[in-house]
């Protein structure tokens, strides 16, 4: 096998983005190479549905990754890289080795943002896109009492998408308020989201929407069975048997910080042609600031091709996004004393009472330091506390030991 | 949607069960009622969170091996699941 593979461009990442910035790459004669560590490429969006066939757009871009000449590796993950020598360390089920590359172009997505609420840790309370992510995987709701929760375009979505694999929605739960929810409605047409939304709009006839609102605590012995939400003064209670709870993206700038990029506001940093303040390193797609499958798709032909193809037109839409679903002030206070932030160590919030970074955190109480590496206390501390997580230490998770230890030795 | 789902047999903890051909190991555990999948470090019980390989709280013990994430590992016919390890 080959110790060190080496192309013109590498992507990271193989969701719209990746795919896009690919192609580009490719159809203009470039030697490609695209990573990604799911089997299948697609990304968050389009990640392969066992009921239902993929959209005309996925359909589209999908068909077009085929014809394109790629190599793609699948089932791979980055786990280290080194911007100066232009060489990333990845690894696969049997073995890891090292990818070269004159041109890398970052896409590693986002995943979805959790804060804390009392019983958040109780099994059955979810993500939104990891419950649907679980319906995709084989899990039947036909008949689950379900409460959607949090904030975001994704809980529509993931609303919609449980409805239809039969689950009995009980209440879609907004933190947004009213007036916003309007102005991003009337807005959004304008980047021709609209028909979407109303789409989703009445798929979810008969649903309770409550806006301005959200879950106080989920309650349950062993696992969720009913959760108090706030809906404006008053405090109701609906039983169910799972929460979908989401509010938001965050972005995984693990990689691009690794590789020196610089990151603003919790984003990789880019300027004209999505270029990152590291030379020959692009971003694309929601790390550089969430916005969804189009925008995502734009810079990505942007990175991949190396022109300026007007990618910055959806900067205002990333804006829009972010104001009207950006977390209230109220939600800081959400999670009591006593409740967990880091799952992994079960750090309780009061545990951190004080403090006041990350690395204080970590040394005296472990917060951040377990199996996921802070993937989900860090976002949600980012909010709570103000702390951001920039110091990303190779490998990223999970590498095998050997892998560091030895890169371009293949394992049995 | 009533398709006819393909079942197979793996064994959960000691018994026989049948779970959905191409099913995630969280999805056919959570079918089959199973929410426990393991104990936090202070030992309350958690199960999948975020489906998608992040959290870490699916992690069972599949076939032998410690620590598989449920939620990336796909069922197959005679396998063996452990949960609560
Ligand atoms: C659960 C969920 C559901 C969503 N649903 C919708 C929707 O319905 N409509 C919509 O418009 N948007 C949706 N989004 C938003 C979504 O982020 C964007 O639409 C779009 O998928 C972003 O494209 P991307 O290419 O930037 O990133 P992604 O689609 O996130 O793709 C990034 C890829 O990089 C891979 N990757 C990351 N790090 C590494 C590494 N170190 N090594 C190897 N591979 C790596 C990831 O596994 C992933 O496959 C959803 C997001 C989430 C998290
Ligand atoms: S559910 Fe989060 S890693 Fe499997």
């Amino acid at each position: 096998m080959n110790e060190r593979q080496e192309f013109d461009v590498v992507v990271a990442g193989a969701g719209p983005a990746g795919i896009a910035a690919a192609c580009a790459a490719a159809e203009s004669g470039a030697a490609v190479g695209l990573i990604d560590d799911n089997s299948e490429p697609g990304g968050q969006v389009w990640r392969r549905d066992r009921s239902h066939a993929p959209s005309q757009l996925a359909r589209f871009w999908l068909n077009r990754l085929e014809r394109a000449s790629i190599h793609r590796f699948s089932q791979t993950r980055i786990v280290a890289a080194t911007a100066r020598s232009r060489v990333l360390v990845v690894e696969q089920p049997r073995g890891s080795f090292e990818v070269s590359y004159r041109k890398l172009v970052l896409a590693t997505g986002a995943r979805e943002r959790f804060l804390p609420f009392p019983g958040w840790t109780l099994p059955g309370v979810v993500g939104a896109g990891g419950l649907q992510a679980l319906v995709k995987s084989g899990l039947d709701v036909q008949g689950a009492r379900i409460v959607v929760a949090g904030t975001g375009p994704l809980l529509l979505a993931a609303a919609s998408h449980l409805r239809l694999a039969g689950a009995r929605i009980q209440a879609i739960v907004e933190q947004a308020p009213l007036p916003s929810l309007t102005r991003f409605a009337l807005q959004s047409a304008r980047y021709g989201k609209a028909a979407q939304a109303l789409g989703l709009g009445l798929d979810l006839i008969g649903v309770p929407l409550h806006v301005s609102s959200w879950i106080e605590a989920a309650e349950g012995a062993r696992r969720v069975s009913a959760v108090r939400v706030r809906v404006l003064k008053k405090v109701k209670t609906y039983p169910c048997d799972y929460v979908a709870t989401s509010f938001g993206l965050a972005p995984n700038i693990e990689l691009p910080v690794l590789a020196g990029c610089e990151i603003e506001d919790g984003f990789v940093a880019v300027t004209g042609g999505q270029r990152t303040s590291v030379k020959d390193v692009y971003a694309a797609g929601e790390i550089t600031g969430i916005g969804g499958v189009d925008s995502a798709l734009a810079e990505g032909q942007e990175a991949g091709s190396g022109n300026a193809l007007g990618a910055d037109r959806w900067l205002p839409f990333k804006r829009l996004l972010h104001d009207t679903f950006n977390p209230r002030d109220e939600l800081r206070s959400l999670a009591a004393p006593e409740t967990i932030v880091c799952r992994c160590e079960d750090v309780r919030r009061s545990a951190l009472d004080g403090m006041t970074c990350w690395r204080e955190a970590k040394l005296q109480t472990r917060c951040g330091m377990g199996t996921c590496q802070g993937r989900v206390c860090g976002a949600a501390l980012q909010f709570l506390n103000g702390w951001r997580n920039e110091s990303v230490r190779p490998p990223l998770l999970p590498a095998r030991v050997e892998t560091l230890a030895n890169p371009g030795r293949r394992s049995r | 949607m009533l398709r006819a789902i393909e079942r197979i047999p793996i064994t959960v903890n000691g018994e026989p069960r049948m779970v959905p051909r191409g099913a995630s190991v969280a999805a056919a555990l959570l079918g089959l009622g199973i929410t426990e999948f393991r104990r936090s470090v202070t030992g309350e019980p958690r199960a999948p969170l975020c489906g998608m390989g992040i959290c870490m709280e699916c992690r069972v013990t599949v076939d032998g091996a410690l620590h598989t994430l449920a939620c990336q590992t796909e069922v197959c016919e005679g396998m063996t699941v452990r949960t609560d390890e």
